[in-house]
C-alpha cells in the first residue's frame, strides 16, 4: 500500500508533519500514522497560547486500537487549534494533511530531526 | 448442539402497577415521616423515580440480565493473561461468615482472629513467592506494582540514589500496567525489545541497564507463556547495575510449587490473588494485590503490617505495626479484607499438593489445547498460556466468531510480537471435554471465510458492535435506550 507524503512538508520519525507557512506553521499527523492507528475517536490538543517544544509531547490521539502521544516538530506558541476535531475526530482519518490538521504554531525554532518527504517515505516503506 | 444466547427485550407497556405481586411483610411500615429538611426547595422533590418492583420481578430481571451475559460460570473463558479461573463458591461462604464481618478500626486485642489470618496469609504468600516479607494492603495487581515501585524508590532514596535512578526498564511483551505504574510513579520508561526467541535479549538488557536504572520489571513465564531461562543472568545484570528486579505476579499460577521468584533473584513482587489463587476479578470492585519483598526492603512496606508478638504471656499473639521507613498507606486499613479471606481459604483448602496440582494442570491444559488446534503457535515451549497466530484471518474477527460457538474467545492482537495474536489460557479448571469443545470452536472458525467472520457474532445477545461509533458517540444511561 502506498501512502500520501506531500513534498511540501517536513516530517518527524514519529509520523507528525509540519507545513511551513509565512508567519506560522501547521502541524498534523501523516496518512501512514492515521492508517496505523485505525479509526481515530479522540484528539487531545493544547490550548491556544500554550507553548510547545520540538521533540516533546503536545497532545494525545486515541483510536479504537491505541492511544499515542503526539510530538511537536517545532518549538513555539500555539496560535490556533483545529476545534473541528473535537466533534469530528474522523477528519484525521479522512484528510490527515488537510482538514485533519491539529495545531497552528508561531515558530521560534524547528526540530533538528526534521525529515524531508523523501526521507520520510524511505522510513515508512 | 447449537449455541444461542438469550435475548430479552424490555417491554415498558406491559408494566402495570395493578397486578404487582406484593409479598406480605409483617409490620410493613408505611407511615409517613415528616422531615424538616434544611435543603432549599429547588433541591428537593416529591417523587423518587425508582423502579417499584416486587421481589420475583426483580429476581427475574437480574436472572435475565445474567443470561444475556457470559462468564466463567457459563462456559470456558480462555482469556490469555487474564487467568479467568473459576472461583470455588466455598470461599464466598467463608467470606460471608459473621466472624469475617469485623470492622478493623478496633484494638489489636479484639481482632486476634483477623490478625492471625492475615499473619498466616502473609506467611503463605512469602513461602509461595520465596519472599521474606509481605504487605496485604494493595487493593489490586496494578496497585501492587505501584506499591512495589514506591518501595524501590524509597530504597534508592535511602542510598542517596533517588534522583540518579530515574528509569524503569520494561520488556515490550510486558503487561501494559507495568508501563503505566512506572510512569505514574514518575519514572522514565525504557522499553526493551524482545529477542528473536520471544525472551529477554541479554545484550539489549546489558545495554539498557546502568546508573539510571531503578528497576527492571519482568513476568516469568512471560506473556508468551515462555519461561525466561536466563533469569539468573538477568538478575545479575540488573543487580550489577545497582537496580532492583521486580516480578509481575500475573503468571505465578504457572510456577506454584515448582519455582519461586525469590529464588530466581527477584527483590520485589506482587501477587494477583485472582489469577494465582481464586478470588473474583475485581472489575473495578474490591481486589487484592499483595506485595512481597526481600528482607532488605521490608522496612519500606506499607503500614500497617501484621506480625506475631514476641512471647508476652498474654492472650494477644498478633499485632499490627508500622515498618520503620514505611512508604505509608496505599489503601485503607489492611486492604480489602474479604478478598484476603477468600485467598486464605483457597490456599488453606488446596494445601501444598493442591496448589502444585493446579499449576501442573494449568500447564497441561494449555499444552493439550494448543496441540489440538489448527492455528500455528510460533513460540514454544510454553507453560500456562500460549499465543497462537490467526494467520491470514483477523484475530478480532476470529474472536467474534468464536462467540457463536458458545465459548469465550482468547485475548486478541496482543502481545504484538505475534501477528494476529490469539492469546489463550484455558486455566487448570477445564476438563478434557471442555478443552475439546474449545478446540472444536477454534478449528471451526479456522476453516471459515472472511465474510462469515466479519458478520459474526450472530448467536449472541449483542451483535457486532460498531466500536468506532461507540467511542465517538458515548451514550451512558441506566435506562434502555430506544433506538430512533
Amino acid at each position: 500500500m502506498s501512502f500520501d507524503v506531500p513534498d511540501d512538508r517536513n516530517y518527524l520519525e514519529s509520523h507528525e508533519w509540519v507545513d511551513h507557512g509565512d508567519a506560522t506553521a501547521t502541524v498534523g499527523i501523516t496518512d501512514f500514522a492515521q492508517d496505523e492507528l485505525g479509526d481515530v475517536v479522540f484528539v487531545e490538543l493544547p490550548d491556544e497560547g500554550d507553548d510547545v517544544t520540538a521533540g516533546e509531547e503536545f497532545g494525545v490521539v486515541e483510536s479504537i486500537k491505541a492511544v499515542s502521544d503526539l510530538y511537536s516538530p517545532v518549538s513555539g506558541t500555539v496560535v490556533g487549534i483545529n476545534d473541528a476535531l473535537h466533534d469530528q475526530p474522523e477528519l484525521v482519518n479522512e484528510d490527515p494533511f488537510g482538514e485533519g490538521w491539529m495545531l497552528e504554531v508561531e515558530v521560534d525554532e524547528e526540530s533538528d530531526d526534521l525529515l524531508s518527504a523523501d526521507e520520510y517515505r524511505d522510513q515508512i516503506e | 448442539m447449537r449455541y444461542d444466547q438469550a435475548r430479552w427485550t424490555h417491554d415498558a407497556d406491559a408494566e402495570s402497577d395493578d397486578d404487582r405481586y406484593e409479598p406480605l411483610l409483617a409490620e410493613k411500615n408505611t407511615e409517613e415521616v415528616a422531615v424538616d429538611s434544611p435543603l432549599p426547595d429547588d433541591l428537593t422533590r416529591e417523587d423518587l423515580e425508582l423502579p417499584a418492583l416486587s421481589e420475583p420481578q426483580l429476581a427475574r430481571h437480574y436472572t435475565r440480565l445474567s443470561q444475556m451475559n457470559y462468564g466463567v460460570d457459563s462456559g470456558p473463558y480462555p482469556l490469555g493473561s487474564c487467568t479467568m479461573k473459576y472461583n470455588p463458591k466455598f470461599t464466598e461462604d467463608v467470606a460471608a461468615l459473621g466472624d469475617a464481618a469485623v470492622h478493623h478500626d478496633r484494638s489489636d486485642e479484639s481482632l486476634q482472629g483477623t490478625l492471625g489470618l492475615m499473619a498466616g496469609l502473609q506467611d503463605y504468600l512469602a513461602r509461595i513467592g520465596g519472599m521474606d516479607a509481605v504487605s496485604l494492603q494493595p487493593p489490586a495487581g496494578a496497585a501492587g506494582e505501584f506499591t512495589g515501585i514506591l518501595v524501590a524508590k524509597a530504597f534508592h532514596e535511602q542510598n542517596g540514589e533517588g534522583e540518579q535512578r530515574d528509569e524503569i526498564i520494561v520488556p515490550d511483551s510486558a503487561h501494559g500496567t507495568n508501563f503505566a505504574s512506572a510512569a505514574l510513579a514518575g519514572y522514565d520508561v525504557v522499553e526493551l525489545p524482545s529477542g528473536e526467541d520471544g525472551r529477554v535479549d541479554l545484550e539489549a538488557l546489558e545495554a539498557a541497564a546502568g546508573d539510571r536504572t531503578a528497576l527492571f520489571m519482568l513476568t516469568n513465564p512471560n506473556t508468551l507463556g515462555l519461561f525466561e531461562r536466563d533469569i539468573e543472568e538477568i538478575a545479575d545484570i540488573v543487580h550489577d547495575a545497582g537496580g532492583l528486579l521486580y516480578y509481575d505476579g500475573a503468571n505465578l499460577n504457572a510456577l506454584l510449587g515448582r519455582a519461586r521468584p525469590g529464588d530466581m533473584g527477584f527483590d520485589i513482587m506482587h501477587y494477583n490473588v485472582h489469577k494465582t489463587f481464586a478470588t473474583p476479578h475485581g472489575g473495578g470492585g474490591p481486589g487484592a494485590g499483595p506485595v512481597g519483598v526481600t528482607d532488605e526492603l521490608a522496612e519500606f512496606l506499607p503500614a500497617p503490617r501484621v506480625r506475631e508478638r514476641e512471647a508476652s504471656g498474654d492472650d494477644a499473639r498478633y499485632e499490627r505495626f508500622e515498618p520503620e521507613h514505611t512508604i505509608g498507606k496505599v489503601h485503607g486499613f489492611e486492604g480489602n479484607w474479604l478478598v484476603l479471606v477468600k485467598t486464605y481459604a483457597y490456599i488453606a483448602r488446596l494445601g501444598d499438593e493442591g496448589l502444585d496440582d493446579a499449576s501442573a494442570k494449568a500447564v497441561l491444559n494449555a499444552n493439550y489445547l494448543a496441540s489440538q488446534i489448527d492455528y500455528d503457535v510460533p513460540f514454544e515451549p510454553f507453560h500456562h498460556e500460549f499465543v497462537a497466530s490467526a494467520g491470514d484471518q483477523d484475530a478480532a474477527d476470529v474472536a467474534k466468531r468464536m462467540l457463536d460457538y458458545g465459548v469465550h474467545p482468547p485475548t486478541t492482537k496482543w502481545p504484538e510480537i505475534v501477528s494476529e495474536a490469539l492469546m489463550t489460557e484455558p486455566t487448570e479448571i477445564e476438563s478434557k471435554e471442555t478443552l475439546d469443545q474449545l478446540a472444536d470452536a477454534f478449528d471451526a472458525v479456522a476453516g471459515e471465510d472472511d465474510e462469515t467472520l466479519e458478520a459474526a457474532p450472530e448467536r449472541t445477545t449483542a451483535r457486532r458492535i460498531d466500536q468506532t461509533d461507540a467511542a465517538r458517540n458515548l451514550r451512558l444511561s441506566w435506562q434502555a435506550i430506544d433506538e430512533e
